[in-house]
């Protein structure tokens, strides 16, 4: 991501909370009526896909119902399509991915603007938003190749060690599975965080920072307790940007997830994402299969506007509680 | 750091307030002494060798044209530029009998014992008034609600706003307005109970009454702590200030100290022409 990009995109996450359109003044009619139109136009298409997904997908909620979310069991071959299985490695993945790349991103941000000596910021910056240049392909190979072998030898067994094989730590490794695709999806949605995170932190007014300083507070109160919670909401939507990046990247998950789903018992279990499960198996899919895989994709939507409506109320009620 | 109940429970609000002590003041050493004090940035001198004292329980003001390095002088006294890396600060600055940036005392020390109120009020705007008056107090250690509540209620009736907010203490300090939220700032100062109050242009955002308030604040706050004020309004200077420190620029336009002396003597028999003629308004 560009700087650019990254700041317009924070500048439209705080307006698109805070604005709205005003009525219009006589002479704005043709400038007002356009942007009406605009949301229309924008409205209705969001309709008609959401509504050509549903119709994709209505013979599967129709034989199958709400066994379509609570089953168990994924298995085009016997016909049994639950995608609980692929629900939970979807959250799961993204949850992991956050829990890693958000104290990272964070980290990275506050190190960027607060430690960094001038002449390495911008190299420092580039490096991690060229993370955002790379291909997710690229990702899933580098998965494979690098990350499988070096899970399996060194990081899965010193894991499972420090819980002593139990949860969620627990049962056979070979690599693949739920905590390397978390993985890759963190290091995926790092440089999200980071771009987004950095410009609302580099946005805290420096006299915050002085105020807080002349009152005896460290360097690391102030970023704690004054920096941080003032750049929260800004914070919200990069951690809600990851999120969705998370939950529907596809490639890279099916590369190194293990494409089997199943309930998870483990992070090193192997598993399927609703997206690693509608690219695997579309290729060979018809009929009711391709259905199924209708109702997967409708299932993450609602899953990731869910994610954003509620990242949406809770910086509301965090701006509120600001004025 | 760690805080006594006797430093949290100030027995010296109950005294009653008495002004015009300076006499007395004059006696007592000087809570704090410039020797030699320059600040450059990048190497451009910004202010130079500024040597004179500040008597304590007075209030100290530094006057002169813009640019003439009051805001630098006055922030390199809490070590404040430390935070610039291309800030250099020389010369000697004595609290009491610490050398300031001599290495033993450490920086946020330095900072809970010399208060700082800013040109435009800052409360944090995610905190509630309580929070906010007690941050400083917090960042130093200290949790005991009981001392907290004690140090909040004590620092706002002595920012002269506890009437205004004792009921409201859980809003946000974002709800006062710009006087109120001056006072605000004064009162987390307060509450740290520093020896020394800084304040840069404090009520240059403000509306004439708020700007009254303050001043008077100022005088009755001279009891316990003293203050260092950086003001272009000269009637403030005259008004608020028992000492006065005119700074102007020299010919490299790095700001140099041209008169130091009681109030009085600045504003009305200046051994300094450049001084009569700013104090007559002749140019700055
Ligand atoms: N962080 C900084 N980096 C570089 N130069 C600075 C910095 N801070 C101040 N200066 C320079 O130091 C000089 C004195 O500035 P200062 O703000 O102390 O003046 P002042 O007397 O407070 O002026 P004013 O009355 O306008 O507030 C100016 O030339 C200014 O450009
Ligand atoms: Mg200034």
């Amino acid at each position: 991501m560009t700087e650019e990009s990254s700041s317009t995109k924070t500048r439209l996450l705080s307006r698109g909370l805070t604005g709205g359109i005003h009525p219009p003044v006589k002479s704005d009619l043709g400038y007002w009526l356009s942007i009406r139109a605009g949301a229309l136009i924008f409205g209705a298409a969001i309709v008609l896909f959401v509504w050509s997904i549903l119709h994709q997908s209505l013979s599967a909620w129709t034989s199958h119902g709400i066994h379509i979310l609570t089953g168990t069991v994924w298995s085009p071959s016997t016909s049994n399509y639950g995608a609980l299985p692929l629900i939970l490695a979807t959250l799961i993945t993204t949850a992991v991915a956050l829990l890693v790349a958000v104290p990272i991103g964070l980290g990275t941000s506050l190190t960027i603007i607060f430690f960094l000596p001038q002449r390495l910021k911008t190299p420092i910056t580039s490096l991690v938003e060229l993370l955002a240049a790379v291909p997710s392909v690229v990702y899933g190979l580098w998965g494979l190749f690098v990350l499988v072998p070096w899970m399996n030898t060194t990081i899965e067994p010193k894991l499972a060690s420090i819980t002593g094989g139990g949860f969620p730590f627990n049962g056979a490794t070979n690599g693949f599975g739920l905590l390397l695709a978390s993985i890759v999806l963190s290091v995926m949605i790092l440089p999200t965080i980071v771009a987004i995170s950095r410009d609302v932190i580099a946005a805290v007014p420096h006299e915050q920072i002085e105020g807080a300083l002349s009152l005896g507070a460290t360097k690391s109160q102030t970023l704690l307790k004054v920096v941080l919670p003032e750049a929260r909401t800004g914070i919200f939507g990069a951690i809600t940007l990851g999120a969705g990046r998370a939950l529907g990247e596809t490639i890279a998950v099916a590369m190194v997830i293990g494409s089997n789903p199943q309930i998870p018992k483990s992070l090193f279990s192997t598993g399927a994402t609703l997206s690693s499960t509608i690219a695997t198996e579309f290729g060979e899919a018809s009929g009711a299969q391709l259905a199924a895989l209708g109702a997967l994709a409708l299932i993450l939507m609602v899953i990731t506007a869910s994610v954003n409506a509620g990242a949406r109320t809770l910086t509301r009620r965090a701006l509120r509680g600001h004025a | 750091m760690s805080m006594t109940q006797d430093e949290l429970n100030p027995t010296r609000d109950t005294e009653p307030i008495t002004n015009g002590q300076s006499a007395v003041s004059t006696l007592t050493p000087p809570a704090m002494r410039l020797e030699n004090v320059s600040v450059s940035f990048n190497g451009r001198t910004a202010v130079r060798d500024c040597t004179f004292n500040v008597a304590s329980n007075r209030v100290t003001s530094l006057i002169g044209p813009s640019g003439s390095g009051k805001t630098t002088l006055l922030r390199s006294l809490n070590r404040l530029h430390d935070l610039t890396r291309s800030a250099k600060v020389e010369g000697k600055i004595m609290l009491g009998d610490i050398d300031i940036y001599g290495g033993s005392l450490p920086p946020t020390l330095l900072r809970s014992r010399i208060g700082m109120v800013f040109q435009r009020p800052n409360p944090f705007p995610t905190m509630s008034i309580y929070d906010n008056v007690v941050s400083g107090l917090r960042f130093n250690g200290i949790k005991k609600k009981a001392l907290l509540d004690e140090a909040a209620e004590s620092a706002l009736i002595s920012a002269a706003l506890w009437d205004s907010v004792s009921s409201r203490l859980k809003a946000h300090g974002s709800t006062l307005s710009g006087g109120e939220q001056q006072r605000l700032c004064i009162a987390r100062a307060l509450a740290v109970e520093p020896e020394i109050l800084l304040m840069d242009e404090p009520t240059s955002s403000l509306d004439p009454i708020s700007t009254q308030r303050i001043e008077e604040l100022m005088v009755e706050l001279k009891n316990r702590v003293t203050i260092i004020i950086v003001t272009h309004n000269m009637q403030q200077a005259a008004r608020v200030s028992d000492d006065c420190a005119f700074l102007l620029m020299g010919e490299d336009r790095a700001g140099e100290l041209i008169e130091f002396g009681p109030t009085t003597k600045i504003f009305n028999d200046p051994s300094d022409p450049r001084t009569l003629d700013y104090i007559q308004g002749r140019f700055g």
